[in-house]
């Protein structure tokens, strides 16, 4: 599977917002531009048919990647490639547009409340011509919408008529409309009950392999993640603390952070074990720390790891970007319960 | 059709609309002042207009309900002999004319303008945006009247007259879009930045139709409320100006123009062909206004 | 702790809804207690009326809901039927409430030190200073670095997980013996999540004050709760012990939404899930709700209504627990 050419590759990218005050309230203030780093130099990349998750606590940029890859967001640096084009450059063409498409976290703002469904899903279809004729939309409206689930009539509904799983599915069927290979998932499951969840998990595994999809799947939820990955990157303040292929992630976590996200999950089978909260709050991506951006909660943390940003470097099936990794101090700080536990 | 109407008395709109006494009376005074409005040349009891049925004897009648009172002018005649209850009729037709076109007017301009400040951002709506700021710290009036103003100084007398309606719907209108462009603007930031934009931005539909097909739809309802207490406002701007007498041309007074010409005589004794005119401007905008607020409580997700 | 006298006891609570395509019951015949100490956890999928519980006890029914039938007791007195302003004094000395965004609790013109002292002085009988003092202390207690110099800011000043502690020690400050918590940690990380949850279940422990603890995450309901409510559709579908419920869940529907939880510590092919959703409450089936769903229907699940009955570890409102033979 590796020497298949990667449907997606990031390389280097960079995301940065000016979030300065109005240039009166600057000259006032006597205070400079500030420039919020969310997505600082990362790089991975999705063989096709696969899927790629990105975790990580709120404001670690992990959204603005799936923004940055379906061209909502232009990069600051670094490029984005689809199917071996350089999506950056220039605006992305229609073909490229049409062959990937998102898939959003909030099922009662991503539907346009006045659009009947019908006209929803047929959105992409008419915006990208993909047929001639009523009688044809019709009928690949009715396709879609049986393929995820609802009924054909649904399509003469509003979306206020659906719950929250329905309105993720009419979500879905949109983004398949146009018969894409690529779908960036926005965290697709965290505004829906758990029952729901699993519905619709169920829904993209059974569509990746119907219809051979490559994923890129945004996540807080290390759980769900681990259900439909098949390589995961965790990210904190902007950049990648670790990449790894997803069972040797849940298997040896490396990172210090890693570990700690893992051990901060509450315990469902209640073994009694309380839980090690990660001490400290995440910093600002604005005034990030110097060094390593997770070194003042970090237990392993040293002078190094203070002064010297840490690199994406190779330790076993993983890259880590950790200097206790890298020289072997990982040791000190012990797995999380779970993993033990699966041990 | 049918369709549409059977929601419609279904709907929570008609519903809060039944509930509200207040707000059903103000439709039917409304709904009075509008239909005499637009039909007074059939209903009408004469037609002030017309100087062949005019008669100076007919002058100063005082209304029907006086001693002096001569049944056929029920609120009573003016110095010309022309029948009160008559002018009023026409004349609410030219105020309501005036003010529908110039809210019509101000709600394109301004929906249009504040749609796509709120959409594109940046340098354009900078530059709209500080447009409204310095309009508003005028008084609408004012800017009605100095457009008006200007609109004389340049054209000359004779087309002046020809179109002067179109001038004073013109001085209305621009004076009160920057309410509708703040509004929506202000309601369209909020849409952009919602999923279903998004979703329609990756897959590259143009800029202005996503802002004519999605974000308009939804930002149009407060528009509604503004538009609905605006024509009250209008409708008042327009009789301020014929009260000035650089409104409506004479030959088609409105009620502001019957009140100032009514205003002669007040001290005279003669109140009625002042006061009459008066009371019907205030139930008409009243009216308006009342079923605005209602619109916007009954529009309010919040106070449901 | 449940042969203690209950704290809170809430007698087939009724809440309705009118509206004016008729009357929607969003509450039905719920009865449950919390001893002094006890957490009891209520969950279920969003408009099973879980939040709308905790809004009844805390006298905060978004009109036009009313409680219908019914009654609530705390410490033997019924508090359902009180006027506001007796019902609002309760709410600050008696019942604490954290909801879910700690900005609708905070005021923003106020610094939290002058809502904290104020909360204290209105219902504890000690002075201005006295407040301060254990303000600063309730501050450090939640776990906000350099509580002595914090305690002057105002709440826009604090980042969210210290937002909801400083809520937490408002509604813990007049030290009030139940507590009534709506998705506390919901808008939190995981991170900051455990260093909440961690903190609550110390002080109910250490205060004995009770809580309901209403929430969708059933990982934080594992770690503190003492006992658990399922609510279905206006309904409980099953109280009962923690461990009970989570591990072997006795109702089809609780068994059902423990599974479809994906698991942590593995890899499944497919998730198990319950097909379906939860019925609106205008169109609620006649019999259980949720036999439509449910994997062990049959005949009498579609006619007639359970309550809840014994079913050996826990309370199910479930025939399959049924001692007597249906009739008929």
């Amino acid at each position: 599977m590796a020497d298949a050419p990667p449907m997606f590759e990031a390389r280097d990218l960079s995301r940065h917002f000016d979030v300065s005050r109005p240039l009166l309230q600057r000259m006032v203030a006597r205070e400079g531009r500030r420039t919020l780093r969310a997505v600082d130099g990362i790089s991975f990349d999705i063989p096709k048919g696969r899927t790629l998750s990105l975790v990580g606590e709120s404001g670690c940029g992990k959204s603005t990647v799936a923004r940055l890859a379906v061209g909502l967001y232009t990069p600051t640096a670094g490029s984005v490639r689809f199917d071996g084009r350089d999506l950056g450059a220039a605006r992305a063409s229609a073909d490229q547009r049409r062959r990937m498409q998102m898939i959003f976290q909030d099922p009662y703002a991503s539907l346009n409340p006045r659009w009947r469904v019908k006209h929803i899903v047929a959105e992409p279809i008419r915006a990208f011509g993909l047929v001639t004729t009523k009688a044809q939309e019709e009928a690949r409206v009715a396709e879609l919408l049986t393929q995820v689930g609802l009924s054909p009539l649904d399509g003469d509904k509003f979306p206020h008529e659906f719950s929250g799983g329905q309105r993720q599915r009419i979500s879905i069927a949109r983004a398949l409309s146009s018969n894409p290979e690529f779908l960036v998932c926005d965290e697709p499951t965290s505004a829906l009950d758990v029952s729901v969840q699993a519905q619709i998990l169920n829904l993209m595994k059974e569509l990746q392999q119907r219809l051979g999809l490559t994923f890129l799947f945004i996540s807080h939820n290390l759980a769900v993640v681990r259900q439909v990955s098949d390589r995961i990157g965790v990210m904190y303040l902007g950049r990648l603390a670790e990449l790894a292929p997803a069972e040797s992630l849940f298997r040896r976590p490396r990172h210090p952070y890693t570990r700690a996200l893992m051990e901060a999950i509450p315990d469902l089978d209640m073994t009694g074990r309380e839980r090690i909260p990660v001490g400290g709050e995440v910093p600002s991506p604005i005034t990030p720390p110097s060094g390593c951006a997770f070194h003042p909660r970090c237990p392993l943390a040293n002078d190094r790891c203070k002064r010297e940003r840490p690199e994406m470097k190779p330790a076993g099936d993983a890259m880590v970007a950790c200097h206790a990794v890298e020289e072997g101090r990982d040791d000190a700080m012990p797995m999380p319960a779970i993993v033990r536990d699966a041990a | 059709m049918a369709e549409t109407l059977r929601r419609f008395f279904d709907s929570d709109l008609w519903f809060s609309f039944t509930r509200s006494p207040v707000t059903v009376l103000s439709a039917i005074v409304a709904a009075i002042c509008i239909l005499g409005a637009v039909f007074a040349p059939w209903i009408a009891p004469h037609n002030p207009f017309d100087l062949a049925s005019l008669n100076l004897i007919d002058a100063f009648k005082p209304p029907a309900w006086t001693e002096e009172g001569a049944r056929d002018y029920v609120l009573g005649t003016d110095d010309q002999g022309r029948d009160v209850l008559s002018a009023i009729m026409y004349g609410a037709r030219v105020s309501l004319l005036v003010g529908i076109s110039a809210t019509v007017f101000a709600t394109l301009l301004g929906v249009s303008l504040g749609l796509l400040a709120g959409y594109v951002g940046g340098a354009i709506d900078s530059l709209l945006m500080r447009i409204c700021d310095i309009q508003l710290t005028f008084p609408s009036i004012l800017v009605a009247l100095l457009v008006d103003g200007v609109v004389r100084a340049v054209l000359p007398r004779e087309v002046h007259a020809d179109i002067a309606l179109f001038v004073v719907i013109f001085a209305i209108g621009i004076s009160e879009w920057p309410k509708f462009a703040r509004t929506v603007r202000g309601s369209t930031l909020v849409e952009r930045n919602k999923e279903y934009v998004q979703a329609a931005r990756v897959i590259g539909v143009p800029k202005a139709r996503i802002m004519v097909s999605h974000v308009l739809p939804n930002v149009i309802g407060p528009v509604l409320v503004v538009a609905t207490l605006n024509l009250g406002l209008a409708i008042l701007s327009e009789a301020t100006l014929s009260f000035l007498g650089v409104g409506v041309p004479p030959t088609q007074p409105s009620l502001g123009t019957l009140i100032r010409i009514g205003n002669d005589f007040l001290f005279s004794g003669e109140w009625w062909i002042t006061i009459f005119p008066g009371v019907a401007l205030i139930a008409m905008v009243l009216s308006v206004n009342l079923l605005g607020d209602w619109l916007r409580d009954a529009l309010n997700p919040k106070l449901r | 702790m449940s042969n203690a006298a209950p704290l809170l006891e809430v007698r087939n609570l009724r809440v309705e809804f009118p509206t004016r395509r008729g009357t929607l019951v969003a509450l039905d015949d719920v009865s449950f207690s919390i001893a002094p100490g006890e957490v009891l956890g209520v969950v279920g999928e969003s408009g099973a009326g879980k939040s709308m519980t905790g809004a009844a006890i805390i006298g905060l029914l978004e009109p036009p809901g009313r409680i219908a039938r019914g009654e609530i007791l705390l410490n033997g007195k019924r508090i359902d039927n009180l006027r506001y302003e007796q019902m609002r004094r309760i709410r600050g000395k008696e019942i604490g409430a954290i909801f879910q965004d700690p900005l609708t609790t905070l005021n923003p013109l106020y610094t939290v030190g002058q809502q904290l002292t104020e909360t204290m002085t209105t219902h504890l009988p000690i002075n201005p200073a006295e407040a301060r003092r254990r303000a600063i202390e309730w501050l450090e207690l939640v776990g906000i670095p350099a509580a002595a110099q914090r305690i002057d800011s105002y709440p826009h000043e604090f980042s969210g997980g210290m937002r909801q502690r400083v809520v937490i020690a408002l509604a813990l400050c007049a030290e009030p013996r139940l507590i009534v918590a709506d998705e506390p940690t919901t808008a939190l990380d995981v991170s900051i999540q455990a260093q909440v949850i961690a903190l609550l279940k110390t002080l109910a422990r250490e205060k004995g004050t009770a809580m309901m603890l209403v929430t969708h995450d059933m990982g934080v309901i594992a770690e503190t709760a003492d006992r658990v409510a399922v609510m279905y559709a206006g309904r409980i579908a099953e109280i009962g012990p923690v461990r009970e419920v989570v591990k072997h869940a006795n109702h089809p529907y609780s068994a059902g939404l423990m599974a479809s939880i994906p698991p942590l510590d593995r890899r499944v092919e497919r998730l198990a899930q319950i097909d379906g959703a939860m019925p609106r409450l205008s169109a609620i089936p006649r019999g259980c709700a949720y036999n439509p769903r449910c994997p062990k229907v049959f005949s009498r699940c579609a006619d007639e209504r359970p309550d809840l009955m014994d079913a050996g570890t826990t309370r199910a409102a479930c025939w399959l627990y049924a001692s007597e033979v249906p009739h008929g």
